[in-house]
């Protein structure tokens, strides 16, 4: 029996008729913009929910969130400042999903970055800053890189999970930060707090002029848009798409997948370990067991949330960037927790999770050929 | 555009801001009216270090034409630097206290140079005389507290065996662990205490290992240094063996093995800098104290403390509280057989070779390193 025009199915099936070029073409993109919108709409009106269960009125929530996020133009610093690190933490778990692994192990890889970072400018006291500063990106890069390359050899050549060992490779980062930290490489003047000596202000690489947001925003944003060009336009990044869809035929066609695993965890390794670098050069100017503030940890949850698209991570960083830098408005205003903004930051990421089964599911969205 | 009216709204903020500030550098009754900014490390319930900053907050509350807003959980990093900035421009706080150890160099030295008309006041005793003016960094001679902790448990143990969680060998722990094992000589001079490094301020699962291993090993009276005591509190108690507090008063947790403790006493400083600041005295930038000066005290005696042990640690504490007794009194001998006090020399508390310890004394079984 027929409803008419009322028929949710005839009305799909209308739909695409009008403009089915367009949405065969787009469909895809614009699946991939609704439904973490949605999601994330989803978990906002949750977690006001949850909040009003406390007392509190959701409308101040929402409101006092946009004022400490994007209300005002220190706002937008204090969230940029805080996305920087994220975006580059996250590409190294982004990177390396592109190839089918779960690397949660940027936390070390920064750690390391940092370390290195301060060795080379502590040991070229006599370098321009110009000199130091490049040398300090390098040894970054590879300190970082070779760490996470190393979780990515024991799984090519020990059968170790890749997922395990990262992880644990951040607490061996984390001791030997601190066991050089606290000995050789201790500044005999930090006694109660230990730290290595400073790099000295005149290698400090500051903010982005007109700014307070340093410039580890732009070291984000230019790994974001190399990584999104290497796996999206290259050949490299296409045989590392292939091999992260199915290693076997990877290779059979022939592809060296040993040498793309070894690759692509440098290549995140690097970009944590980039991150690190600027924790030093912008920020602690030493390096202490304040790095260690859980940047490589929150990355994670970037990178899952962008489903991995380097491209994707820049405004997901930027949220959840502006959703930190909020939580003190909420803490202050509303007398909320600190945890509160956990809640959130765990709500919105099970709503996208379970969005994922959304994909392709969406009727109108189809394009009928 | 929209970037336009943003900026310009900031600006605005940022006027009213620095008129704010204005009027607190140069009014009369600068305290009325004063917004009071406390930032946290830790959460502000946590039994501990931070729960004793915010006894000292909410001190402040009760004192009229104050508010107090209060963060909690915000790490060593830029973080700071932005929820301070936050504080400032959202809040209109004109008086900041980053109590966190950690927060100082670089963070609050770059704050208080960035407000040059705002105040702030560090918990840690870190300013020297290169720091801006405006900031100042006050803290107590807690080892008083814990030297009279010592006495009382030299006569609470029965084994002659005392225990102590420590997070790091640094000179302000070594320092307490000291004076609590040379108190603790003076009551028993055959009690030994065994130190158990956690390696950093906050680990409540080896705090909880090194206390049970402890008392494994013996030790029938604990105390601690680390941020949340909570944890070695609790499980001691269970265990049927005694503690000594530290930071706050922890009775709450263990009213039957509580015997005394160290705790912070800035309920009492707190509104004391802002009394000072309303008469328009300077607040010293260089603030330090003891039982004294009421910076630290000691926790009331929990009832399993005996006449004899009362009579002689109230005895001690009233020359402290009079200024004429030295903890640190030559000879004094490292556990090594070292000579680190020699017979004669007093080291007093101001006494800056102090800041610098490094040894723990004869008594104490465990190593710096």
């Amino acid at each position: 029996m027929t409803t008419g025009s009322a028929d949710p199915v005839e009305a799909v099936g209308v739909a695409p008729a009008a403009d089915p070029g367009f949405l065969q073409r787009y469909g895809a993109t614009i699946e991939y913009i609704l439904i973490p919108g949605a999601a994330l709409v989803g978990a906002l009106a949750t977690f006001g929910l949850f909040v009003a269960l406390f007392g509190k009125n959701p409308l101040d929530l929402y409101f006092y969130m946009y004022q400490g996020a994007f209300g005002t133009w220190f706002s937008w610093q204090n969230t940029l400042t805080r996305a920087a690190p994220l975006i580059l933490t996250a590409l190294c778990t982004a990177l390396p999903a592109q190839l089918g692994m779960v690397i949660i192990g940027g936390e070390g890889a920064l750690l390391i970055g940092a370390l290195s970072a301060t060795s080379v400018a502590l040991a070229m006291p006599w370098a321009s800053p110009l000199v130091v500063q490049t040398a300090m990106v390098c040894a970054g890069v590879i300190g970082g890189g070779l760490w996470i390359t190393l979780a990515g050899a024991l799984r090519q050549y020990r059968g170790v999970n890749e997922t395990i060992s990262s992880l644990l490779l951040v607490y061996i980062g984390l001791a030997v930060l601190n066991h050089l930290v606290e000995g050789a490489m201790r500044d005999p003047a930090s006694l109660n707090k230990p730290s290595t000596r400073e790099i000295g202000a005149a290698n400090m690489i500051g903010s982005i002029p007109g700014t307070d947001v340093h410039w580890g925003l732009a070291f984000g944003l230019v790994a974001a848009f190399a990584s999104y060009i290497l796996i999206y336009h290259t050949v490299f990044g296409f045989s590392a798409r292939v091999a992260g869809g199915n290693i076997r035929a990877a290779k059979i066609v022939g592809l060296g997948v040993n040498k793309l695993i070894l690759t692509i965890c440098f290549l995140a390794g690097g970009a944590a370990g980039i991150a690190g670098m600027v924790e030093v050069a912008a920020v602690q100017g030493r390096t202490n067991a304040n790095l260690a503030a859980g940047y490589g940890f929150t990355g994670i949850l970037v990178a899952f949330l962008a489903r991995h698209n380097p491209l994707a991570i820049i405004p997901v960083a930027i949220l959840l960037g502006g959703i930190s830098a909020s939580g003190g408005l909420l803490q202050r205003r509303l007398g909320l927790p600190d945890a509160s903004v956990l809640v959130l930051q765990g709500i919105i990421f099970v709503f996208v999770l379970a969005s994922d089964a959304l994909y392709g599911r969406i009727g109108f969205l189809k394009g009928k050929s | 555009m929209e970037f336009g009216r943003i900026s310009r709204r900031h600006l605005l903020q940022g006027g009213a801001a620095l008129t704010l500030g204005t009027a607190f550098g140069a009014g009369a009754a600068r305290a009325a009216g004063t917004t009071i900014g406390f930032v946290y490390v830790g959460s502000r319930d946590d039994y501990g270090y931070n729960q004793a900053h915010a006894q000292g907050a909410a001190a402040l509350k009760k004192l009229p034409g104050l508010k107090v807003i209060e963060e909690e959980k915000v790490p060593e990093t830029d973080a700071v630097e932005k929820t301070i900035e936050s504080m400032i421009n959202l809040d209109g706080a004109s008086l900041l206290f980053p109590t966190s150890f950690g927060y100082y160099n670089p963070h609050v030295i770059k704050m208080a140079k960035k407000f040059p008309k705002l105040r702030f006041e560090h918990c840690g005793g870190l300013w020297s005389d290169k720091d801006p003016t405006n900031a100042g960094s006050y803290f107590g001679y807690i080892d008083e507290a814990q030297y009279i902790s010592g006495i009382v448990a030299g006569y609470s143990t029965k084994s002659g065996k005392l225990g102590f969680v420590a997070a790091k060998p640094i000179p302000q722990v070594l320092r307490n662990i000291n004076a609590f094992t040379l108190g603790a000589r003076l009551a028993n001079p055959k009690a030994t205490t065994q130190v158990i490094f956690t390696g950093d301020w906050s680990m409540p699962v080896k705090e909880a290992e090194a206390t049970n291993s402890l008392i494994d090993q013996g030790v029938d009276v604990l105390t601690c240094h680390v941020d949340g005591p909570k944890t070695m509190v609790e499980n001691a108690a269970r265990r049927g063996a005694m503690v000594c507090g530290y930071h706050v008063n922890q009775s709450p947790l263990a009213p039957k093995a509580y015997l005394t403790g160290a705790e912070w006493n800035w309920e009492a400083l707190y509104p004391k800098f802002v009394k000072m600041i309303a008469a328009g005295e300077t607040i010293p930038n260089f603030y330090r104290g003891g039982l004294k000066e009421e910076i630290v005290k000691c926790s009331p005696y929990g009832e399993a403390v005996s006449a004899e042990a009362r009579k002689h640690a109230d005895d001690i504490k009233a020359k402290l509280v009079a200024g004429n007794y030295t903890i640190f009194k030559g000879p004094i001998m490292d556990n090594k057989g070292n000579a680190v006090i020699t017979s004669g020399t007093d080291r007093g508390q101001t006494d800056p070779e102090l800041e610098k310890m490094n040894y723990l004394v004869e008594g104490v079984l465990g190593a710096t390193s």
